[in-house]
């Protein structure tokens, strides 16, 4: 730091200054609204914090809190796994389907401006409380189970599930693909961002690319996997990351509805914490581990 | 006419003819593909739109008409009765202003804010950038979740390094106010605003260097040549950047339920509204009711409907704003 500040000197050091006071407002709200709170929500995550007339008063405990959430807790730990599994299938599934999705809609078509505008529509449509509404109120879950129980035997994905069960073919697998499917509104509406990601990627490569391609007798199918998958391979990486963390953030996420009951209704702050970080490492290394693999497949043109 | 066609007809088998088959091989394919690309997208269309076209024609159903089972879509009885009954169990017209100022206030403070950080990190060298712009990542990473017990605490003891309390003698409880979360929109810890800070640092990285320089050499400062040249630039990435906050904003039931409580918004309201509901049919009656599933379910449509009603307004009107000007800024890793 001190050997920087002697090497900037003149223009060189006005500009730092100025870069500084123009990211000023971040600097000071992330060490008031974000480090702060982060490192007292760490050390409430070791304590057992006792609230009497209006004082907090942490006891520290050491990983008692954490050892309770893993251990004790009847729900934290099934929640957990449910919800992790669900972010894997439903994450990879939006990628497929944006991927595709953006593959279809970069293409010169009548009509595009308005499948485009609705594709996008559920970014608006299913933002925030309204996404959570549809699952989490009591009546519609007996709804919903009415439907299921209703359209059990009509649906397609039941009749051919039936089939390969009795054909005997593995269907641990199988299962999870027609859940997907099953549920392939609920990827539809989870993927405009990551459909407009795409897009903007696709809309880089230059179309000399193709003509070239075209010329030397590749076939479309080819040029995908030739030119347009490596050349927006860094999308992916956007995708992914960003895709975890949205769902990470959904109202609908049962993790989050737990943390938020045990510290709203039981006001057990400690706890509430505990759980919170665990879920976040959890999270996190699962972001950075990912990543790391999918950013060694990542090809940069330049 | 018809002989135009005629000869285009056989000018093409004629064509069809001279290149082996290939011009009718090459003509099919194109319009097979068209025809299988519009199967897909119209029926993809249709599972994204057929929950709002449900919605609608649920929210004009009587209960007669919700438990009659030969009644589908279209409703016999119309009535706006449903939408009388949400408007008041949501305090409507109060909650839309209300939702409309804050949204507006906080979207506008959010992206005013974003974008300076955001140009800061884009056009300007100096120590420690890059370990900064990992913590502006973070801050997208952290789910707000993590540091919501301890928000919650910071602003119900609200202090600035100890000062407050030294001159009054005591802590201020910011709880149930706006003001923590426009404190927090002004220090670009809201909702999301890592995510504008890297779309906006992402755009204004692709200016060139020489528009900036000839700015300095013309005798511009750096605030100038931010406010006169490149703002006026940026203009297509501000305001989807700007749309997006005030919808996220609008429709946001997290930090409302936390920073903003007391303050009837349509969020907060939307997602109170079957409670609110059994409550009002209960003052009505004295009695405890059950809803019936079908009735709950219209008034829920109903409410749903009312609150995206002005985002789709709003998306009518902004819709390049939204699309267009996001996927041709081109966002990179």
């Amino acid at each position: 730091m001190k050997k920087q500040k002697k090497t900037l000197a003149g223009l060189q050091k006005r500009k730092a200054i100025s870069g500084y006071i123009f990211i000023s407002p971040f600097l000071v709200g992330f060490a008031v609204f974000m480090v702060k709170p982060l490192l007292q929500s760490l050390y409430m995550s070791f304590c057992n914090v006792e609230i009497a007339a209006g004082v907090i008063n942490p006891v520290f405990t050491k990983i008692d809190q954490y050892k309770y959430a893993l251990t004790i807790d009847p729900q934290f730990n099934q929640l957990l796994v449910q919800e992790f599994t669900r972010m894997l299938t439903n994450s990879l599934a939006i990628m497929v389907f944006s991927f595709f999705v953006a593959l279809i809609l970069n293409q010169e078509f009548k009509g595009r401006a308005l499948v485009r505008a609705i594709f996008f529509l559920p970014v608006i449509l299913s933002s925030g409380v309204i996404l959570g509404l549809e699952t989490n109120n009591s009546l519609m879950a007996q709804m919903q189970t009415d439907i299921n129980e209703a359209v059990s035997g009509i649906s397609i994905t039941a009749t051919v599930e039936n089939l390969l069960r009795t054909a005997n073919v593995g269907t641990k697998l199988f299962e999870q693909v027609f859940s997907i499917i099953d549920g392939i509104y609920d990827v539809a509406i989870a993927s405009g961002i990551q459909i407009i990601i795409f897009l903007s990627g696709l809309q880089t490569i230059s179309s000399s690319m193709y003509e070239a391609a075209d010329i030397e007798g590749c076939t479309a199918w080819e040029s995908l996997w030739k030119i347009t998958f490596p050349m927006i391979s860094s999308m992916f990486l956007v995708n992914w990351v960003y895709t975890i963390i949205d769902f990470c953030m959904r109202s609908d996420n049962q993790v989050i509805d737990k943390i938020n009951s045990v510290m709203i209704t039981d006001i057990n702050y400690g706890l509430a914490s505990a759980m919170s970080w665990l879920y976040f490492l959890i999270v996190m290394a699962f972001v950075g581990i990912t990543s790391l693999l999918i950013s060694k497949g990542v090809y940069y043109y330049e | 006419m018809s002989k135009v066609k005629v000869k285009q007809n056989s000018d093409f088998w004629e064509r069809n003819r001279k290149s082996d088959g290939y011009l009718l091989k090459k003509t099919i394919l194109k319009y097979g593909v068209s025809i299988a690309r519009f199967i897909l997208l119209f029926g993809m269309c249709f599972m994204i739109l057929q929950p709002i076209f449900n919605k609608i024609s649920v929210s004009f159903m009587t209960i007669e008409d919700l438990n009659n089972p030969t009644i589908i879509s279209i409703p016999e009885n119309p009535t706006t009765e449903n939408y009388l009954m949400a408007a008041k169990l949501m305090t409507y017209s109060k909650s839309v202003v209300n939702s409309f100022v804050i949204a507006l206030a906080i979207a506008l403070l959010q992206i005013s804010m974003t974008t300076l950080v955001g140009y800061g990190f884009a056009r300007f060298e100096f120590p420690l950038k890059k370990f900064w712009f990992a913590c502006v990542m973070l801050i997208v990473l952290i789910p707000p979740q993590t540091i919501s017990t301890s928000l919650f605490l910071h602003f119900r003891f609200f202090d600035i390094f100890g000062l407050i309390k030294l001159i009054t003698g005591d802590t201020i409880n910011l709880r149930g106010s706006a003001i923590p979360y426009f404190l927090m929109s002004l220090g670009c810890m809201g909702l999301k605003n890592g995510l504008y800070i890297y779309m906006i640092r992402q755009f204004f990285r692709n200016i060139p260097k020489e528009l900036e320089e000839a700015a300095y050499v013309d005798g511009c400062g750096t605030l100038m040549t931010f406010i006169r040249i490149m703002l006026p630039d940026a203009k297509p990435i501000l305001t989807s950047c700007f749309l997006f906050a005030f919808v996220w904003q609008w429709t946001d039931g997290y930090y409302s339920k936390l920073f903003l409580g007391n303050v009837k918004l349509v969020s907060t309201e939307l997602s109170r509204l079957v409670d609110s509901l059994g409550a009002f049919l209960m003052r009505e009656m004295g009695t405890t009711v059950t809803i019936p599933a079908s009735y709950g379910n219209a008034i829920m449509a109903t409410g749903i409907l009312m609150i995206i009603l002005p985002l789709i307004i709003l998306y009518l009107f902004a819709q390049r704003g939204f699309v267009e000007s996001l996927s041709s800024s081109g966002i990179k890793m």
